[in-house]
């Protein structure tokens, strides 16, 4: 496995206020390798696009990174000065926000704008700029390119307008793309042609994703990885076929098991009872405590640290947030503790 | 578009008309016209004379038909306390008005934008809190009393600036401007503070409000994300977005500048039309006030026309809104 793009170490989050200082994001490691789709799933509010946001270096305010590191290929970047730091954005990470009807400028032309973030980051002139502009709206899919660069955004539909938001995020190709929640506004039918797009442009290029999602659809459809997270930290990570097929952590369990499948007939969807703590009010031990299946007496008391499991090549025994390795943050899997006698010793089953 | 326009037009017109039916009750409403021309002791026959040959005698919409014909022949009548064509009088002094409005919007506008911009984007600073607090001043103080203390501060105390009249002018056809003379510029600079005053303050507010309001939205972060300058982010795309409904607010307020330079006009003696409708009022003098009301109506929906037409330059969105609804 290459070196990954994204290196993601032990990051937390906190929004200060007056109630004190709240974490949205408490101990969280990833990595991202080159041309690699890494889904983040979660209830709303469980972090991941904080998570996202803390990356590119855009938290809102009172949000801030209070600790962890994040390297971009081998530079260090959560620690950048702001200048800096804004080099950083557009020009080696890129993001797609989830409201392609609010995301662009409505008073400039949509060539305007690719233009703009091509020169911000290239010594490309006006017209070569423009011209490579012609050249991304072709790739995104945008028909008559050279007619539409000079549209404004609200003569765009929907999805159309998806697309011109992922051709700035590719003008100046960036090594990662984030995408929080690209298809959540966009209707069903066009959600799969973006995806699609997503992924074809990725592989094309190289570039490294991290797919911000509630929709497991969508993670199906596109990632390599897929990170659980439940308020904010990661419950589970590993390669797609294994968190959705074999998901280990309670909370992952529940979270497949939710999803509606064609053979599974017409009853009540599953659903996990209760819903995802507050910040103020996240509770001592693992946070998912109160709703999980098979809580036990040390889930109470002993948050969970993940655990590498699974038997992919070099997985157990290394770092739980290295590529290609599974790991659950749940005490059922500590194998070590209190001499194997952890309830459920083999996985659990989806049912 | 074409059709948009028409529609306004028209729309414009008929406000203009309701407003001459207006101005032109204000003759009736003060009483007879012939006993204003009239001695006490003109005989009745005499009366009934003058009556029918000024057409007092015709239908009230024949009178008004009259009327509205004259203005729009330019012919406002004759001032009562002046003896002069009322249009004459208002030409004359229109230029002193105009200048006056044209400087406060000025200065209202350029300065009322820098402070909201600076407030919007220093939020935090002392320098914008103070902006702020000055706001509400410039808000609440009746600008009577701000051109007072501004008389009593530059004129009395520190003797810098004149405290009425518009100095030296110099004559360029009608027009006769204070532009072109050093004692014409400073005669215009407390008038000009004192009428723009509340704008700027209005406005300063009214552009801190909507780039706070634009800074938070997608785009702006989009922007940011995109890796933009801070000063592209800023100046290019939010304050752009900032001024669409600033426009509005801007132009009406351009309106009620001349039609409240009234006030300002009376504490700096200006010899501009709002102090001849004030003298008019003081003298009963109709002609004058009805007049004075017609090119005020005149000049808010010619301005609020080119509102609407500045909006689509400016917004995208509206251009295509309105080519539709045409």
């Amino acid at each position: 496995m290459s070196a990954p793009i994204l290196t993601v170490r032990d990051l937390r989050v906190a929004f200060e206020t007056r109630a004190g200082s709240l974490p949205a994001i408490d101990g969280v490691s990833f990595e991202i390798g080159r041309g690699e789709i890494l889904g983040v799933v979660g209830e709303s509010g469980a972090g991941k696009s904080v998570t996202g946001s803390a990356v590119i270096g855009l938290l809102d305010p009172p949000g801030r990174i209070v600790g962890g590191e994040i390297h971009l290929g081998t530079e260090r970047i959560d620690t950048l000065p702001p200048e800096r730091m804004r080099r950083v954005r557009g020009r080696r990470i890129g993001m797609i926000f989830q409201d392609p009807l609010t995301s662009l400028d409505p008073l400039y032309r949509v060539g305007e704008q690719i233009v703009e973030t091509i020169r911000t980051h290239t010594d490309l002139s006006a017209r070569a700029a423009r011209n490579r502009a012609v050249d991304l709206l072709a790739e995104v899919g945008i028909p008559a390119p050279e007619r539409r660069i000079d549209g404004y955004p609200h003569e765009f539909s929907g999805g159309m307008r998806q697309r011109v938001v992922i051709a700035l995020a590719l003008a100046a190709e960036p090594e990662l793309i984030i995408a929080d929640e690209p298809t959540t506004a966009l209707d069903v039918s066009v959600q799969a042609q973006v995806i699609t797009l997503l992924k074809r442009l990725c592989r094309d290029h190289g570039t490294a994703v991290m797919l911000v999602t509630h929709d497991m659809g969508v993670i199906a459809e596109a990632a390599d990885r897929v990170a659980v997270m439940y308020s904010g930290r990661i419950a589970e990570i590993g390669p797609i076929e294994s968190v959705v097929r074999n998901p280990r952590h309670p909370y992952a369990i529940g979270l497949m098991g939710a999803i509606p499948t064609l053979t599974q007939g017409a009853g009540r969807l599953a659903q996990i009872p209760g819903s995802m703590p507050r910040l103020t009010a996240i509770p001592p031990g693992c946070a998912f405590h109160p709703r999980c299946p098979k809580v036990f007496g040390r889930c109470r008391v002993e948050r969970p640290e993940p655990i590498p499991v699974g038997t992919e090549p070099g997985g157990i025994g290394t770092d739980p947030a290295r590529i290609g390795t599974s790991a659950v943050a749940c005490h059922l899997y500590d194998a070590d503790a209190a001499g194997g006698a952890a309830p459920h010793a083999e996985p659990l089953q989806v049912r | 578009m074409l059709a948009f326009l028409l529609r306004r037009a028209v729309q414009s017109v008929l406000v203009l008309a309701v407003v001459g039916l207006i101005a032109f009750s204000m003759f009736r409403f003060a009483g007879d016209p012939v006993n204003q021309i009239v001695g006490p002791d003109t005989p009745v026959s005499e009366r009934a004379e003058i009556r029918r040959s000024l057409g007092l005698d015709d239908p009230t919409l024949v009178q008004f038909g009259r009327y509205a014909g004259n203005v729009l022949r330019g012919n406002f009548g004759i001032s009562y306390q002046f003896r002069q064509p009322v249009a004459a009088l208002l030409a004359e002094r229109m230029p002193a008005t105009l200048e006056l409005a044209l400087c406060a919007t000025v200065f209202a506008l350029t300065v009322g934008i820098l402070m909201g911009v600076y407030c919007a984007l220093r939020r935090d600073t002392a320098l914008a809190k103070l902006f702020q607090a000055v706001s509400l001043i410039g808000v609440s103080l009746p600008t009577f009393l701000i051109g007072i203390l501004l008389i009593f501060l530059f004129s009395v105390t520190l003797g810098w600036l004149p405290s009425y009249g518009r100095g030296d002018t110099v004559r360029l056809g009608w027009w006769s401007t204070g532009f072109l003379t050093l004692s014409g510029l400073k005669a215009l600079i407390l008038p000009s503070v004192t009428l723009g005053l509340f704008q700027m303050t209005l406005i300063m507010r009214l552009v801190r409000a909507e780039m706070l309001e634009v800074l938070r939205t997608d785009y702006i972060r989009f922007a940011r994300a995109r890796g933009l300058t801070t000063h592209a982010v800023h100046f290019g795309h939010a304050l752009k977005n900032t001024l669409v409904p600033v426009i509005t607010i801007a132009g009406l307020q351009l309106g009620s500048v001349i039609a409240f330079s009234i006030i300002t006009e009376t504490v700096f003696q200006w010899p501009g039309m709002g102090l001849l409708f004030v003298q008019a009022v003081q003298n009963v003098d109709i002609p004058i006030m009805a007049a004075y009301l017609l090119l005020v109506a005149a000049i808010f929906v010619t301005i609020n026309l080119a509102v609407d037409l500045l909006y689509s330059v400016v917004d995208p969105r509206l251009r295509l809104a309105t080519g539709r609804a045409a």
